[in-house]
């Protein structure tokens, strides 16, 4: 006679168990490749976007962290990625580990005072440390390049064996790769019990506390890791366009990046994707209308998402089709 | 000497106007603990409101002020009544989405309207020029300023300590869940503070057209200034934001003259240290 699994368990394995939505959604971005030849910049960039968006995921939807000001750590990265090119430094996965690392420091090292407050300081802080930055980027004119953005950016061949072309086709795999990748390392965390307790902790700080959480420790490293990939991202985009605008350090970035997660759905990983590509497309197609027409339904959408659209695309496909706790991409 | 005097003397009014529209926000925080981050929004609206009431409507100055301070008033009301208050119990990141969204829609709306470029306004005559006291020359707007903000003071302090409406103010703010308790109305408290201070805002964005600079970004741009008077003064606490506003109003212009390089870089720093000196703020009690 065999040994019944303890419900539990088989629980915990199906969530980590990957669902056919999930592996067909990763099989579309490499279908992309071969059947948009000609959007492979902009799907690279829909791509980019969703990965920070996951990383806010990470901190916001998962550990419930608010945070206005996480443009400041894909900034960080973009500016790193292109400041490393100047000095030599010109292949891109170096620049990345690069980014990496400055963002995670910065994000380690602020952890301390975003974390020390509530909301309303978090909120405060978080958005002083981003002007901050973007105030810093528009004054150090000799190494950023200002209002202006830091041009001229050569980078090297990937691993020193493929060029970048002109369609973008490199710099599409490249992005496809280094996203999947991290992704996959997002959802081995949240899935394993370490994500569990940052929804604990999200939940109900004190009964997480009860059961021995240790919630300093858990909202620090989570925000570190959230800066990581942000920073990683912002070192995507500098390495594809060869180009950093001021603007990855703006308000308006970290405003974005949270209704993009909000129209995707929080704390379902694809989420942020979703949204990303949702929004990108609608901002595409409504901004070459005209920029202030763009900006208007963008805050309608916002008003009408906080009453109506809990959960997201993502949340209200699961309603739908009340499958799994995982979200689903049609 | 007399510079640093000039240089305070701006400051002070500077301070003035931020602390009639910050006011609002820090009663409204420290009520509902509501993070309504769309207040700038009334400010703004009461800036055009001057520009289309003396432009278009022909209203002088002195009558086209209360008028502002009414219809912003009666205007936040209904966004009272249709937006924010579904939120009350909600989390502070749909507050947040919330009024960022009003942001949004009121940066493209005046854009549509007024365009990108800034607002002028013209102040009547009696308001202009300078006058010279023990050697400083003074403008005439800014010290008509500080008394408007005097006056607004004293009338908040008076009505929130020594009228029956103030009390249920005061209770509501200490422990909401008791002053409903004792029969108070908190809901309806909060309506009616919501209400006079949106018109306060409104009110300081109509005075600050020169001094602020109107233009469709005002929301965004001194969103960190509001939040900031309030973390600092302590939600819900007058003189505090008062204090805060003006040491602000002083600290910027004298950053701004003496240190110009940096720009906005000090008010950022200085944010975020008293965040974390003071995250109470510094007359806010503990809660």
């Amino acid at each position: 006679m065999t040994m019944v699994t303890p419900p539990h368990i088989t629980h915990l394995a199906r969530r980590e168990r990957w669902s056919r939505a999930e592996i067909a959604f990763w099989l579309a971005w490499l279908a992309v490749y071969f059947l948009l030849p000609k959007h492979l910049m902009f799907a690279a960039q829909i791509l980019i976007t969703g990965l920070f968006a996951l990383s806010l995921d990470l901190i916001l939807g998962y550990a419930g962290i608010v945070t206005l000001g996480h443009a400041a750590f894909f900034g960080l990265g973009a500016y790193t990625a292109g400041l490393l090119t100047k000095v030599g430094v010109i292949e891109p996965v170096l620049g990345l580990f690069g980014a990496a690392l400055v963002a995670g420091t910065f994000g380690f090292l602020t952890s301390f005072l975003v974390l020390r407050g509530r909301d309303l300081s978090r909120l405060m802080i978080t958005l002083g440390i981003g002007l901050l930055l973007f105030e810093l980027a528009n004054r150090l004119t000799d190494i950023t390049g200002g209002v202006d953005g830091l041009q001229g950016i050569a980078v090297g061949k990937v691993l020193g064996l493929f060029e970048f072309d002109l369609f973008g086709k490199t710099a599409y795999l490249y992005v496809l790769v280094v996203s999947f990748g991290l992704f996959v390392v997002a959802r081995a965390l949240m899935t394993a019990p370490y994500g569990l307790s940052l929804r604990a902790i999200r939940d109900n700080q004190q009964r997480a506390v009860a059961i021995g959480i240790p919630i300093r420790v858990r909202l620090t490293n989570i925000y570190t890791l959230g800066a990581v990939i942000a920073g990683v991202a912002g070192a995507l985009l500098t390495q594809t366009t060869q180009f950093v605008a001021i603007d990855s350090f703006g308000f308006q970035r970290s405003a974005d990046l949270l209704i993009m997660l909000l129209i995707g759905g929080t704390a379902t990983l694809y989420g942020g994707f979703v949204g990303a590509c949702a929004f990108l497309i609608a901002q595409n197609w409504l901004s070459s209308i005209n920029a202030e027409y763009w900006l208007f339904w963008l805050g309608i959408l916002l008003i009408v998402a906080t009453r109506y659209l809990r959960g997201g695309v993502i949340g209200g496909m699961a309603k739908l089709a009340a499958l799994r706790p995982m979200g689903k991409k049609a | 000497m007399t510079s640093f005097l000039g240089l305070l003397f701006d400051g002070l009014a500077y301070g003035t106007l931020l602390f009639l529209i910050s006011v609002g926000l820090s009663v409204t925080l420290g009520l509902m603990g509501f993070i309504n981050l769309a207040h700038g929004v009334f400010a703004m609206a009461g800036g055009y409101l001057l520009v289309v009431l003396m432009g278009a409507a022909g209203l002088p100055f002195l009558a086209a002020l209360p008028l502002i301070f009414v219809v912003v008033a009666a205007a936040s009301l209904v966004l009272e009544r249709t937006l924010y208050r579904p939120l009350y119990k909600s989390t502070h990141l749909d507050q947040v989405l919330l009024t960022v969204g009003i942001i949004f829609v009121a940066i493209a709306g005046a854009t549509y309207i007024w365009g990108p470029g800034q607002q002028p306004v013209s102040i009547p005559e009696w308001l202009q020029g300078q006058f010279s006291l023990a050697g400083v020359d003074l403008s005439r707007y800014r010290l008509f300023l500080m008394a408007i903000g005097a006056a607004i003071t004293l009338g908040l302090v008076f009505g929130l300590e020594r009228t029956r409406f103030g009390a249920r103010v005061r209770a509501s703010v200490e422990r909401q869940r008791t002053a409903a308790a004792m029969g108070i109305h908190v809901e309806r408290v909060f309506q009616i503070t919501f209400a006079l201070g949106s018109g306060l805002a409104g009110l300081g964005g109509a005075l600050g057209v020169d001094v602020l600079s109107l233009d469709p970004h005002f929301p965004l741009k001194y969103l960190v200034y509001f939040l900031l008077i309030v973390v600092v003064g302590g939600p819900g606490s007058i003189m505090g934001t008062l204090l805060a506003a003006l040491l602000l109003g002083v600290a910027d212009t004298a950053g701004k003259y003496y240190i110009p390089e940096t720009g906005a870089f000090m008010i950022y720093v200085v944010m975020i240290v008293l965040l974390l000196v003071a995250p109470h703020g510094l007359l806010g009690r503990k809660k």
